[in-house]
């Protein structure tokens, strides 16, 4: 087996059953040292029961977990170098500031003075260098988050998990901690396994994200690799905002060619990523609002890019949002299309306006249909 | 205008209803304490006076608590088995909150049931059930192997486990309302962080307990304190403090020496709410 | 595997104090009295199994009589601590303002914390003829001379009553607290009046409070023993008078089982028809307070 020191941790066809339900299957992965990994999917994916499985609270029923290249497969959750950050954050409130953080080394039974200096470091580094002496219920969300981090950081741990521990988080909260996380991932260089249901924590603060479904990993990439070469369906869907079509090939080389949807209309497609497409297949397109542009009928084509897709529709209604503002334009066969516009202020598209959707068939992105999904 | 006045009259009258029912509860408790202080030979009006004789003086006819041996002694006693009961039953009840909130087996909502009974048994019937398997085994064990089990005699041993019988399910009921509010991820993180099972217990879970085994503590205490009906079909020569006070009220008739126990009752129970409840509010905090 | 096994041994220790303490003191004591009220005094120290102690309580009408009026007494008090507790239990939960429902509640448990003992004690020093409402009506000129309140059984109710009413509010208090105020609001807004709101809104809501306050409350009374004998003196009649009479008087232990059993049995009877009419089970009620 490989044991090459470079990799932090490394799952081999790890697989977890609770009865007849399977809820990881054969999952496998590696972490360069040092780096933020993030494991993204919908609610009951099975990402939090692989977290509790490199945490030591569930035993896997198959496959092997290896830390700094040694297996931890019966070592007891207390005994493992692996800190987990709670969804809820777990912090003790029977303790105060000092005392949750100084819990671990006690444990260990790190002397008093040695651990003093240690909390008091880990403090520094979190930038809340005077909360020490402060009992947890007197400290504000964002306090929280960095506290249970640093309970973790202090015992310079080989990976440190975190299950979801922004969700509790309000908004305007949740966007600063994503940048502090990621910064203190930095400070700290340690190895984080960050693991989410929500696609921007994980793109904005993530080296490598993996996309989980039903138990499987459907892609591992950096997030702009997700973005724009997904590898399945289920992730162009699940990793940004997509319109989507099925229907069937007419015409193909393999790498690229002509389909027509179940609406009736003709689209020129490339074969997503590492597919093959022939002809008479079933597939599922998608096309990112982004790069479909909106063109009025009585102004002039102005796009430089080879725009062979095309279609007229009527501007149903605009979904303002400053810099992200939309437009959902109702097409002849009835279906709505969402594009991206830059709404200027004056002069704008109206809805009742007739326009043209422009793309590029390079953006349309096109996957060989897989049953139901 | 006139439905206004209906609506006042009707909150006033409720107001006034709520007041004299406050006046009713608070009635005998007055009488019970305030006759401690009057300087008669009879708890009963017209006022003679202030004393404090009734604690203090150390001579017949107005032996005051303090003097008085025997309500000294049912003191002592009561004392001793409310501390022997309350310890007793925070145990069981601490283990049986975790049986009932972590345990998983068979008939669990039955055995929940078992568990609640005790406290709808009628007291004299637990007493009069117990001192009848106490009796039964003594005299077995004397009659067969020739051993005499003084301890399964009417006595202090069959006192506090009579009272326990039914004190258990009290703190049992309390500190399992407790433990169901407990986040057991704290437990998981702190075995995260490398702390052995037997340490998590130690420094996390029981001192989540704590607020309410303290409560529950306290309430036990003061449960096998008043305790009266159990206790009156268990007692061996060591009579409690309310065995005591019965029997002097029975063959005394009531003096002002019992007043002033009851007044003596009265504030230490009050001190002992009073910390429970500061305990509870603690536990608010959090 | 080992983990395993270590939950398995954890299970039975924490099985091992529950069993202990049903099986010793619950159980067994309860078949012993059984099997003690099943055995007939044929001659002196020698006895076989019959009937014949709960024939002679049948025989025996001041025995069943006892029985009957301890427990229409104890259904009386229970009502009349639900009809008296209910409103107090209302304004403390629901139109108290948030500072005194707290004091209020506190007060509502003080008797609680004082022995059952002092409670009756507190009512002959008000009640008998001596004593301070009676001293007081001749004071003031509204009876010509003392008068005795106590020792009857209006003495017995209020007593009772008076010791059983914190078990009535405090499960009342509790969940009428968790009920919202909007119900009872949207109740008025939908055109009902205060008795149909009090009828079809608040009380099902309450009712598992109410059948938790009256199990603990009638049980209490049944099983009450020093407020009847002490404000209903020496004739007061009450069925635990009876048992005690038996075991400790008499020592005819063999009735006095008899007589506990019945007395188990008639409550238990009470309780479980109770528990039917109002679609409650014990779980949800009792264990819940």
């Amino acid at each position: 087996m490989t044991t090459s020191p470079m990799f932090d941790l490394e799952c081999i066809n790890i697989a977890k059953s609770f009865g007849a339900f399977r809820a990881v299957k054969d999952v496998s992965f590696n972490i360069p040292s040092g780096s933020f990994f993030s494991i993204l999917g919908p609610s009951g994916c099975g990402k939090t029961t692989l977290m509790r499985m490199i945490a030591g609270f569930e035993e896997p029923t198959g496959g092997d977990i290896q830390i700094k290249g040694k297996s931890v497969l019966g070592t007891p959750p207390n005994k493992r170098n692996v800190k987990m950050v709670f969804q809820h954050l777990a912090l003790f409130p029977m303790m105060n500031v000092f005392e949750n953080i100084a819990y671990g080394l006690r444990c260990n039974g790190v002397s008093n003075s040695e651990i003093k200096k240690k909390v008091h470091d880990v403090l520094e580094r979190i930038a809340l260098p005077d909360v020490a002496e402060r009992e947890i219920h007197q400290l504000s969300g964002g306090q929280k988050q960095r506290i249970a981090i640093a309970r973790c950081m202090v015992l310079d741990p080989d990976v440190l998990l975190l299950d979801e521990p922004l969700g509790a988080l309000d908004l305007k909260l949740r966007e600063q901690m994503k940048i502090e996380l990621k910064l203190l991932q930095h400070q700290f260089n340690t190895t984080f396994v960050y693991i989410t249901h929500d696609q921007s924590e994980a793109l904005v603060m993530s080296d490598n994200v993996a996309i989980m479904n039903q138990g499987r990993f459907e892609q591992i990439g950096t997030p702009q690799e997700l973005y724009h070469r997904p590898s399945t369906a289920f992730v162009a869907g699940f990793v940004g905002d997509s319109n989507r079509w099925s229907g069937k090939v007419k015409t193909s080389d393999g790498s690229g060619g002509k389909v027509a949807t179940e609406q009736g209309l003709e689209m020129a497609f490339t074969a997503a990523h590492g597919e093959t497409i022939r002809e008479g297949t079933e597939v599922d397109i998608f096309v990112r609002p982004e790069f479909i542009h909106t063109v009025r009928k009585t102004g002039s084509v102005g796009t430089g890019e080879a725009a062979d897709n095309s279609m007229d529709g009527v501007v149903d209604s605009l979904l303002f949002n400053g810099a992200n503002s939309r437009v959902l334009v109702r097409s002849a066969k009835g279906e709505l299309i969402e594009a991206d516009v830059t709404l200027t202020g004056n002069d704008d598209v109206k809805p009742g306006e007739e326009v043209s959707l422009v793309w590029s068939s390079k953006q349309a992105m096109c996957f060989a249909a897989q049953g139901a999904s | 205008m006139l439905s206004q006045n209906k609506t006042t009259a009707f909150i006033l009258g409720y107001r006034l209803y709520v007041a004299a029912f406050f006046i009713f509860l608070a009635a005998p408790l007055v009488a019970a304490g305030a006759f401690a202080f009057n300087d008669s030979l009879f708890p009963a009006l017209p006022w003679q006076g202030f004393t404090l004789d009734w604690f203090f003086n150390d001579t017949e006819p107005k032996l005051g608590m303090f003097h008085d041996d025997r309500l000294l002694r049912g003191l002592y006693y009561s004392f001793v088995i409310a501390v022997i009961v309350a310890a007793l039953s925070i145990l069981v009840g601490t283990t049986n909150a975790f049986l009932f909130v972590r345990g998983n087996f068979p008939a669990k909502n039955f055995f929940y049931i078992m568990m609640v009974v005790p406290l709808v048994i009628p007291g004299v019937i637990l007493g009069i059930s117990i001192l009848v398997m106490a009796s039964d085994t003594a005299n077995y064990a004397e009659d067969v192997w020739g051993l005499d089990l003084e301890f399964l005699r009417p006595g202090i041993f069959l006192v506090v486990m009579g009272q326990f019988s039914f004190i258990t399910t009290i703190t049992s009921l309390v500190i399992t309302a407790r433990l169901k509010k407990f986040d057991e991820t704290m437990e998981e993180a702190a075995l995260n962080l490398g702390a052995s099972r037997a340490r998590v217990l130690r420094t996390i879970t029981l001192p989540f307990l704590r607020p309410a085994m303290i409560a529950a503590g306290i309430v036990a205490f003061l449960v096998s304190f008043e305790n009266f009906n159990t206790t009156l079909f268990l007692v061996g020569s060591e009579a409690p403090l309310t065995i005591t006070m019965y029997d002097r009220m029975a063959k005394v008739g009531s003096t002002p020496v019992l007043n002033a126990v009851s007044f003596f009752l009265m504030v230490g129970s009050g001190l002992l709410a009073l910390v429970s409840i500061l305990v509870q509010r603690d536990k608010t905090k959090q | 595997m080992l983990q395993k096994d270590f939950k398995r041994l954890t299970l039975y220790l924490l099985f091992a104090p529950f069993a202990l303490w049903i099986i010793l003191l619950i159980i067994l004591p309860h078949i012993g009295m059984v099997a003690l009220s099943l055995r007939e005094k044929v001659a002196p120290r020698v006895y076989e199994f019959g009937f014949a102690n709960y024939l002679d309580f049948i025989n025996e009408p001041i025995y069943w009589n006892t029985l009957l009026r301890t427990g229409s007494m104890s259904l009386l008090v229970t009502a009349l601590a639900l009809i008296i507790g209910f409103p107090i239990a209302y304004y403390i939960a629901k139109l108290a303002s948030n500072r005194t429902r707290g004091a209020l509640f506190l007060l509502c448990l003080i008797p609680l914390w004082v022995s059952d003992l002092i409670r009756a004690f507190g009512w002959i020093l008000l009640l008998r003829e001596t004593g301070i409402i009676s001293s007081f009506l001749v004071w003031s000129g509204i009876a010509g001379q003392p008068i005795e309140f106590l020792y009857n059984d209006a003495a017995v109710i209020v007593g009772l009553v008076y010791t059983v009413m914190l078990f009535m509010i405090v499960p009342l208090v509790s969940t009428l607290d968790g009920m919202d105020n909007s119900m009872i609001e949207a109740g008025y807004n939908l055109g009902g009046n205060g008795f149909t709101v009090l009828r079809k809104i608040i009380v099902p809501y309450a009712m598992p409070g109410i059948v938790s306050g009256c199990i603990v409350t009638f049980m209490l009374t049944a099983g009450s023993y020093l407020t009847p004998i002490l404000l209903g003196g020496k004739n007061s009649s009450w069925f635990t008078e009876q048992i005690y009479n038996q075991f400790i008087t008499r020592f005819n232990w063999e009735a006095g089982a008899a007589f506990g059993i019945l007395l188990l049995l008639f409550t238990s009877v009470v309780i479980w028809l109770g528990l039917k009419l109002s679609g409650q089970t014990l779980a949800n009620t009792v264990a819940k307070s």
